[in-house]
C-alpha cells in the first residue's frame, strides 16, 4: 500500500492539463517590476538608484538581518524607477522597475547546458552561495533556503526529505522540472545533503506522476543515499508536516519545526536552484510557472524572468479567455485571486490559473449544519467549524487555546464544507488576530 | 393516610426552618459590603453597556466612578455631560467638562469617485477583505463598503448608503461610543469635536499614498499638495504622510481650505449655502447669517 499522513486531507479534482507540455521559454519581457519583498521575512534593501544599468543577474537588493533574500535583476537594462506595485497579495511594496534593454549576463554566471556533477564547494561554503543567490523555498512559502540549510547548535538532521509532491490540482511546474531536469534536481540534493551534512534524502512524489518518479528513480541509482518513494495521491501532502509524517512517520509537534523530529524538507525546485546558484553560480532571477485554465487555448509550462507582469504569460498562452472569472496566483487551494493583471511573477509564484467565470463564483453561505466534515477533512485535527465561530465572534484567547495558530490554510475545511461556509477565511483573521495577541505579550515582558 | 401526611408537612418544615437558620448565619458571616451608591450611579447611566467608556458596562463604570478620586479621564460618552454632571452630585464630586464627540468618515471614495477595478466574493466582512487584499478599487487605504461598522453601532447611528456603498453617521444619533473606530480594519473612522449645528470640516480621505497614485485612484483623494496648509490662517492644518489632516480644536471653520483643495477631498457640512457673489475670504464667510 502507498504510504500517505494519516489524518484528514482531501482530494479535488486534479485537473492537471498541462502535465505533458514541456517547458517553453518565455521571451524576456521588455519591462519588468522586481518587488523587494518575494520571501518570508524582512524586505531586501535597494542598492541601485534610478537610471542606472543592470545586467541579468546583477544583484539589486541586499538581504537584511537573518532571515531576509537577496534579490537579483532577471533582466539587463536600465532601471526606470523605484515604485510601488501591486503584488499577489493585493497590496503595494517597492519594487524596482526595469526597462530590458537586450539580454546581457553578469560573466560570472556559467550558462552552459553541461551538468557539473562534482560538488567542490564546503557546506559553509554552499549556505554562503545560497544566501548570495538570493535562494528561497520554492514550494510555495519562500522561506529563504540558507535559514533552512543551517542547522542550529543542540539541534541535528538525519534525513533530508525532498517535497516532489505537488498536490495541488492544476500545478504541474514541479513535475516538468523533475521529468526534463532530473539529473540537476538529483545534483541540487546532493549540494543541500552536503550543506546539511546527512547521508540520507528521501524524495516525495505522489503517484499520479509516474513517470517523473520512475524517472528520478532510475536516475537516483546513480547517487548515493537517494531514494524516491510514491505517494498517495492526498491533498495537502505537500505540506511540510504531512509529508514528514507520510514518509518517516515522524509527528512534528504543534508549535515546533521539522527539525525538532531531525528532518529538514525542501521543494524540488529549490533543489534545482540550488544546483544552479552552486554549479552555475546562477541567482534565483528565473522559475517555471504552469498557466493554465480550461478555457486557454494554449495552457502549459513557462521558464519565467521574475518580475515579468502576469499578462505576459497569459498572452504567451493563447491570452485572456472570454469567460475568465478569476485569475489566480499559486494552487486553486491556497493560491491568491489577483486583483491586477500587471501584478509581476516572484520567486514564489508556481503556477497561474485562469477560472472560467461558472467554476470561480462562491457558493452562498449557508447554516452550519454540524456535519463534522471540516473536522474530518482537518490533516492538523482541529475543529474549523468551531475555530471559525471563535473568530467570527471575535473570542480570540479561546482560538489561541484551540490552537487556530496550528492551522496551515490549507483550505480542506472550506473544501469540503456542503454549507459554502468561509470557514477558511475566518480563521485567517483569527490566526492574524492571535499572533498580534502573542507578539504583544511578548513585547509586554 | 392522613398521618403521612401530617408526618411529610412537618418534617419538611423542620428541613426548611433547620436550612434558614443555617443560611441565615451563612449569610451574615460572608456578607460582602457593596457600596451602595454604586447602584445609585449605576441607575443614572444609560444601560446600554457599550463599552464607550472603555470599561465592560455600565455596572463596571459605575464602581469605577465609585472608587475614582476624581472623574479625570472618566467620560460616560453616551449620557454626556448630563449623566455626568448626575453622577458627579451622587458622588460628590466635580465633573470635568468633556467636549462631546461625533464620528466622521474618512473617506469618500463613492463608485462616480473611485472606480471600482475588481470584484469581491469573499465573506462579505471588512475585516476578512482587508486582510486578503487591498480592496476592490486602486485605493488600499479607503473604506471597504461591507459594514462593519454599521453592524457594530448599537445605537442605530449607521447605515450603508446604497449608492455611495459607504456609511452613513446619523449625527443625532451617535453617542462616540467609538465602537465603529474599533470594528473598522482600515482605520479611517474618527471621532471628532461636535461643532455648534453639528457643522464638519475635515478631510475625507485616508489615502497615504503619493499624489499620483492616489488621485488615479480615487478622484476626490487628498494629494498632499498643501494648499489646504497654506492656505490655513490658525494652524489647525499638518500634513503628514502623503495626507492633510485639519484639528477640530483648531479649525475656525473659516473655509478658506475647502475653496482651496484642487481635489475636493476637504468636505463641508451642514454649512449654510455661500453667498453667491461674495468674496471668498475669512471675514466674509466668516459673517454670513446662520439659517
Amino acid at each position: 500500500m502507498l504510504r500517505t499522513f494519516p489524518v484528514g486531507g482531501v482530494h479535488p479534482q486534479e485537473n492537471k492539463i498541462t502535465a505533458v507540455s514541456p517547458v517553453q521559454v518565455l521571451p524576456v519581457p521588455s519591462s519588468v517590476a522586481i518587488p523587494l519583498s518575494q520571501h518570508i521575512g524582512t524586505p531586501a534593501a535597494v542598492i541601485v538608484n534610478k537610471g542606472d544599468k543592470v545586467k541579468t543577474g546583477q544583484k539589486i537588493a541586499e538581504s537584511r538581518g537573518f532571515v531576509s533574500s537577496n534579490i537579483h535583476s532577471s533582466v539587463s537594462g536600465k532601471i526606470n524607477r523605484i515604485d510601488s506595485v501591486i503584488d499577489t497579495t493585493g497590496y503595494k511594496q517597492t519594487a524596482v522597475f526595469i526597462d530590458t534593454e537586450g539580454d546581457e549576463w553578469m560573466e560570472t554566471i556559467d550558462r552552459s547546458d553541461e551538468i557539473v556533477t562534482d560538488i567542490k564547494l564546503t557546506s559553509e561554503e554552499i549556505i554562503k552561495r545560497c544566501l548570495e543567490s538570493g535562494i528561497v523555498g520554492l514550494g510555495g512559502a519562500t522561506f529563504p533556503s540558507h535559514v533552512k540549510l543551517t542547522v542550529p547548535a543542540g539541534k541535528k538532521c538525519d534525513v533530508l526529505i525532498i517535497n516532489g509532491v505537488e498536490c495541488e490540482p492544476y500545478l504541474t511546474s514541479d513535475h516538468r522540472l523533475m521529468l526534463e531536469r532530473g539529473e540537476e534536481v538529483l545534483i541540487g540534493v546532493s549540494i543541500i545533503m552536503k550543506a546539511l551534512k546527512v547521508n540520507r534524502a528521501m524524495i516525495g512524489i505522489e503517484n499520479n506522476k509516474k513517470d517523473a518518479a520512475g524517472h528520478l528513480t532510475k536516475l537516483a541509482g546513480a547517487f548515493n543515499g537517494i531514494s524516491v518513494h510514491e505517494l498517495k495521491v492526498k491533498y495537502p501532502q505537500g505540506a511540510e508536516k504531512q509529508l514528514i509524517k507520510a514518509l518517516i512517520n515522524r509527528e512534528v509537534p504543534s508549535g515546533k519545526l521539522p527539525l525538532d523530529v531531525n528532518c529538514v524538507v525542501h521543494n524540488v525546485g529549490t533543489a534545482f536552484a540550488v544546483y544552479e546558484a552552486v554549479q552555475k553560480n546562477k541567482p534565483l532571477i528565473e522559475r517555471v510557472v504552469t498557466i493554465t485554465g480550461k478555457s486557454l487555448s494554449n495552457p502549459g509550462n513557462f521558464l519565467v524572468r521574475t518580475g515579468t507582469p502576469v499578462i505576459r504569460l497569459i498572452e504567451a498562452a493563447g491570452g485572456l479567455p472570454e469567460d475568465t472569472g478569476k485569475i489566480i496566483s499559486g494552487g486553486p487551494m491556497m493560491g491568491k485571486a489577483l486583483s491586477s493583471l500587471d501584478v509581476p511573477i516572484v520567486k514564489g509564484t508556481s503556477g497561474i490559473i485562469l477560472l472560467p467565470r461558472d467554476e470561480s463564483v462562491r457558493s452562498e453561505i449557508k447554516a452550519c449544519i454540524r456535519c463534522a466534515k471540516c473536522v474530518s477533512a482537518c490533516p492538523l485535527g482541529l475543529e474549523p467549524f468551531l475555530l471559525m465561530t471563535l473568530s467570527e465572534k471575535g473570542l480570540f484567547e479561546r482560538a489561541e487555546h484551540e490552537r487556530i495558530t496550528d492551522c496551515m490554510e490549507c483550505g480542506s475545511c472550506s473544501f469540503t464544507c456542503p454549507a459554502g461556509r468561509p470557514l477558511l477565511d475566518y480563521i485567517r483573521l483569527g490566526k492574524s488576530n492571535v499572533i498580534k495577541m502573542a507578539r504583544e505579550r511578548l513585547v509586554k515582558q | 393516610m392522613s398521618s403521612t401526611v401530617l408526618i411529610t408537612i412537618i418534617s419538611l418544615s423542620l428541613l426548611a426552618f433547620l436550612s434558614a437558620v443555617i443560611l441565615y448565619f451563612v449569610a451574615r458571616k460572608f456578607k460582602v459590603f457593596e457600596d451602595p451608591r454604586i447602584d445609585e450611579v449605576q441607575n443614572v447611566l444609560p444601560a446600554a453597556n457599550c463599552g464607550g467608556c472603555g470599561f465592560a458596562g455600565c455596572r463596571n463604570f459605575a464602581e469605577a466612578l465609585v472608587r475614582a478620586e476624581t472623574f479625570e479621564g472618566l467620560n460616560c460618552p453616551v449620557g454626556g455631560a448630563e449623566v455626568m454632571g448626575q453622577a458627579a452630585k451622587i458622588l460628590g464630586r466635580e465633573a470635568p467638562v468633556v467636549e462631546p464627540l461625533v464620528a466622521v468618515l474618512l473617506c469618500n471614495g463613492t463608485p462616480e469617485y473611485r472606480p471600482r477595478t475588481s470584484k469581491y466574493d469573499g465573506a462579505y466582512d471588512c475585516r476578512i477583505a482587508h486582510s486578503l487584499y487591498g480592496g476592490e478599487t486602486d485605493c488600499s487605504y479607503g473604506c471597504l463598503g461591507m459594514g462593519d461598522c454599521v453592524r457594530a453601532c448599537q445605537f442605530d447611528a449607521m447605515y450603508m448608503d446604497p449608492v455611495t456603498d459607504l456609511p452613513v453617521i446619523i449625527d443625532d444619533k451617535c453617542v462616540a461610543c467609538g465602537a465603529c473606530v474599533r470594528a473598522c480594519p482600515r482605520n479611517i473612522i474618527e471621532l471628532r469635536k461636535k461643532a455648534k449645528k453639528d457643522r464638519k470640516l475635515y478631510v475625507a480621505c485616508s489615502n497615504c499614498d503619493k499624489g499620483g497614485p492616489a488621485r488615479r485612484a480615487c478622484k476626490v483623494a487628498c494629494i498632499a499638495c498643501s494648499k489646504c496648509f497654506k492656505v490655513c490662517e490658525f494652524g489647525a492644518i499638518t500634513i503628514e504622510n502623503n495626507l492633510a489632516y485639519i484639528d477640530a480644536t483648531k479649525c475656525t471653520f473659516c473655509r478658506k481650505c475647502v475653496v482651496e483643495c484642487p481635489t475636493g477631498s476637504i468636505i463641508e457640512l451642514n454649512f449654510p449655502p455661500r453667498k453667491p457673489k461674495a468674496e471668498v475670504t475669512g471675514e466674509t464667510v466668516k459673517t454670513t447669517p446662520d439659517i
